[in-house]
């Protein structure tokens, strides 16, 4: 069975070529994140202050900044900050938005009742502005971004998880569960939470390419690690203020996150529309 | 109808409270010494111990936490969120001030919004070239990936100072107005036009349609009479991710084109740590999203005759 559906698999990808090129740019994110030295041989730190705001060029592909850094190379190790950032804020959202709506869908009135409401309260403020909040108060850094992000989404992960849950809780092969005897933990553990997942596993992966941009947002609002470090938001911000003169400062590693997010949010599509879900 | 329109009134008051209590909580509770927030972090050091009793004494830190809790609840009931730390402006004056220039904006990109995601839905569903129609149809998403920063900068260089057709900055005149409004119709329109997409192409393949072209409408008729509207309503669903996104989009909006507002105010506020105005804020954006959901409750079944159908179903 495997053997057949390996090449059926490779042939059906191939037929989608944006899909390709989907996977193509997130493994370029990814090979930038973890092994940046192998991209580009420029430092993302020090720059030559003589070639500053060179246009691109073979030697600098994304040209330099106001300090002569090649920008290519900013946004290769850029790629590690806003990432790691990113699957952090994942991480949280999902493993703490799963857990809140399995208890909320699985011990029901009360505990329901009582998490909805305050899910409530976490949906009706926009997960920007919540994140912006949450990061004033634990202080500036690209860590707090990450967790800010991910305490903001971890509502709509509930919401999902919740609903999942009530509708495998219903199915018929649960209660046949519980009338051969199962407990109720045993029954939680082997048919709700493997059966509730998938959609969650679809949410985590849409908030990927989401979550990047929230990342980068407050990173471009100035909320990330200070100047020196290199982060896609606030790469943008930096050339922000050279836009009308040397636009491609702010423009190539915004086109790069851009980039990232389209491919992001395809793949996690691809994912939905999967039959076997 | 009257018990749920009672249930839905009751749980909009209830978001508003509790974002309230919850800002309390994250701003004024959480914090060690919440005076310090008041100062620059940067000459936290250098203030000395009395001054900073004295702050905390004006703003009530010294009291315990549940009678400065009650007490600002009672003075937020009558619409006063206290004193901005920056400014010494009230800061409803400061929000009400800025908050025009917002609505304005808003308004005026949902509109854009709209119209951009129809366009697309129709293109969309009319075309009979796939590759038109695969196209349209992947600018949706490609609408919510952009960071709204970027395309705010992308428009600035081309149609500021390139072509120099509108101003860069500035809130003044409807001319200034047109780059931030499309730039924040953008993603807006996005999951509008992803919805519509799917809401036109299933009223399309549904029986009445097929019904009406069998006694003859045309096409065009069975859309303008009957799909649009019906395709329509259900766009309501996703207010609440509309208006996350207005509000998201307008405090990047207004820092790129540097224009006044409550997202740009936001941004100081957080920038500055100005507490009260911080709460404020956030209070009033969950009042604003409850009240709209709770409309848009209120609303729904008045529209939608199956909808309320089942509500009467449910009461009896």
């Amino acid at each position: 069975m495997t053997v057949l559906t390996a090449p059926r698999a490779t042939r059906d990808l191939l037929r989608q070529p944006v899909l390709v090129a989907a996977w193509v740019v997130v493994a370029l994110a990814i090979g930038w994140a973890l092994l940046p030295q192998l991209f580009t041989s420029f430092s993302p730190y020090t720059g030559d202050p003589t070639a500053s705001f060179a246009p691109p060029s073979a030697d600098h592909w994304f040209g330099t900044d106001r300090l002569g850094r090649d920008l290519y190379a900013r946004c290769v190790y850029g790629a590690r900050t806003t990432l790691t950032a990113t699957l952090l804020a994942v991480v949280v959202a999902f493993g703490i938005g799963t857990v809140i709506g399995l208890v909320a869908g699985y011990f029901g009135r009360l505990w329901d009742n009582a998490i909805m409401r305050v899910v409530d309260v976490f949906l009706a403020i926009p997960s920007l502005l919540l994140a912006m909040v949450v990061v004033s108060v634990l202080g500036y850094s690209a860590n707090n971004i990450a967790l800010a992000v991910g305490i903001s989404s971890i509502a709509s992960f509930a919401r999902v998880m919740r609903s999942e849950v009530l509708a495998v809780v219903g199915q018929d092969y649960v209660k046949a569960a519980y009338g051969a005897g199962a407990g109720r933990l045993a029954v939680l553990a082997r048919h709700v939470v493997p059966n509730s997942l998938s959609s969650v596993i679809a949410l985590a992966a849409l908030e990927v390419g989401t979550a990047v941009l929230a990342v980068a947002s407050l990173g471009f609002l100035g909320y990330g690690s200070p100047p020196p470090e290199p982060e896609w938001g606030l790469l943008v911000a930096e050339g922000r203020d050279y836009v009308a003169v040397h636009p491609w400062i702010s423009i190539l590693p915004g086109t790069a996150l851009a980039l990232v997010v389209i491919a992001a949010h395809r793949i996690s599509t691809s994912l939905r529309k999967d039959p076997r879900r | 109808m009257l018990r749920y329109a009672a249930l839905k009134t009751g749980r909009a008051l209830f978001v508003v409270w509790a974002a309230f209590t919850l800002t309390f909580v994250l701003l004024f509770v959480l914090p060690a010494n919440p005076e310090d927030l008041l100062f620059d972090p940067a000459e936290l050091n250098t203030i000395p111990p009395e001054v900073r009793e004295q702050v905390a004494a004006n703003y009530g830190f010294d009291e315990p936490v549940l009678v400065q809790y009650f007490e600002r609840l009672g003075r937020a009931l009558a619409g006063d969120f206290g004193n901005s730390v920056q400014s010494g402006k009230p800061v409803t004056e400061a929000v009400l001030g800025v908050l025009p220039n917002t609505l304005l904006l808003s308004a005026g990109a949902l509109a854009l919004a709209a119209l951009i995601a129809y366009g697309i839905a129709l293109t969309a569903t009319s075309t009979r070239r796939p590759w038109l129609r695969n196209l349209v149809e992947s600018l949706p998403s490609a609408a919510v990936s952009v960071p709204v920063f970027l395309s705010g900068i992308l428009l600035l260089q081309v149609f500021a100072f390139k072509l120099g057709w509108f101003p860069a900055f500035g809130s003044d005149g409807p001319a200034s107005l047109v780059l931030p409004l499309v730039t924040l119709a953008v993603p807006v329109s996005g999951p509008i036009a992803q919805l519509l997409v799917r809401r036109f192409t299933a009223e399309l393949e549904s029986g009445y349609v097929t019904t009406s072209r069998a006694k003859g409408a045309t096409r065009e008729q069975i859309v303008t009479g009957d799909v649009f509207r019906n395709a329509s309503l259900p766009a309501l669903t996703i207010t609440g991710i509309t208006f996350g996104n207005l509000i998201a989009g307008s405090v990047i909006t207004e820092t790129v084109f540097a224009r006044e507002g409550v997202g740009r105010l936001t941004q100081t506020a957080i920038n500055t740590l100005d507490v009260p105005l911080v709460q404020g804020i956030v209070v009033l954006v969950a009042a604003s999203f409850a009240f709209i959901n709770l409309a848009v409750d209120l609303v729904y079944p008045l529209l939608d005759p199956r909808l309320r159908a089942t509500l009467a179903l449910e009461a009896r």
